[in-house]
């Protein structure tokens, strides 16, 4: 039985990984709560995901230099978010609360992926050390 | 690594919102300025707020901070006070004294200062999960 590294821990490296994009994603609006004309940026976790997943799975080769590679988890696609209210009168679309919230809850989906890695790597040792 | 980006993003937003409270400070604290011409009298300051890219090319994975870009200084007309008895007083026996809006300063000071703790959050959020991160697998 051949037990690949790679594998155990690939699901939860890009979870990782679109988490900590999706926090600075948060963190940049919450910095420009103030700012005039700013408007408030997102992704969709799940779909990054999703994404993130099959260009690791595929095996498409580029054979010329302009053909297009599929995206990784450093080029998600972000959307403007709908604004909760309109005319604030400054053109900015950011509502504070809610990127509070979402920044929490990011915080914590992190930690929480940062959990299961831990066990991955606790199980695999414990299986290494054979104790 | 995004995480240690936080800090450039929320440390910009912080320093542009001590700059909102300094300015806020600088009017409120001023705001019984007395002067004897319109031409000296203090005039309230307000910092404009713009993003900051941290490099030139705007693309999608480039998320901005903010910068103060400019402090522009209110226009409004100072307010003549008759009180010839001030020692200030011109020879006509008028004061001048600055013209700001105490309620906006306030709701301005609420503003920068709910800014700042936010912002700091923000970045005190990020240095507690690299701080796990870095301990991940011990």
């Amino acid at each position: 039985m051949a037990i690949s590294i790679d594998k155990v821990m690939q699901y939860h490296e890009t979870a990782l990984l679109l988490r900590s994009k999706r926090s600075e994603v948060l963190a940049s609006n919450i910095a420009n709560a103030n700012t005039p004309g700013y408007k408030a940026k997102d992704f969709d976790f799940s779909r990054a995901l999703q994404e993130a997943q099959s260009s690791q799975q595929s095996s498409m080769v580029k054979t010329h230099q302009n053909h297009f590679g599929p995206s990784g988890v450093s080029d998600v696609s972000m959307k403007y978010i709908v604004p909760f209210q309109t005319g604030t009168g400054d053109g900015n679309s950011v509502d504070l609360p809610s990127q509070q919230t979402a920044f929490a809850q990011n915080a914590l989906e992190y930690q929480m992926s940062m959990r299961f890695l831990n066990s991955k790597i606790k199980g695999m040792l414990s299986a290494l050390k054979g104790e | 690594m995004a995480l240690y980006n936080i800090f450039n993003i929320a440390g910009s937003a912080l320093s542009a919102n001590s700059v909102l409270l300094n300015t806020t400070a600088s009017n409120m604290a001023n705001a019984n300025s007395v002067t004897s011409n319109t031409g000296d009298t203090y005039q309230a300051k307000h910092p404009v707020f713009a993003t900051l890219y941290q490099n030139q090319r705007v693309s999608q994975s480039n998320l901005p901070g903010v910068q103060v870009t400019d402090i522009i200084s209110s226009n409004a007309e100072p307010i003549r006070k008759h009180s010839p008895e001030h020692p200030m007083a011109d020879e006509d026996g008028y004061i001048y004294m600055a013209n700001i809006n105490l309620v906006e300063e306030m709701a301005n000071m609420i503003t920068a200062s709910r800014a700042y703790q936010t912002n700091l959050q923000v970045a005190d959020t990020a240095k507690k999960l690299l701080q796990q991160t870095l301990k991940l697998g011990q």
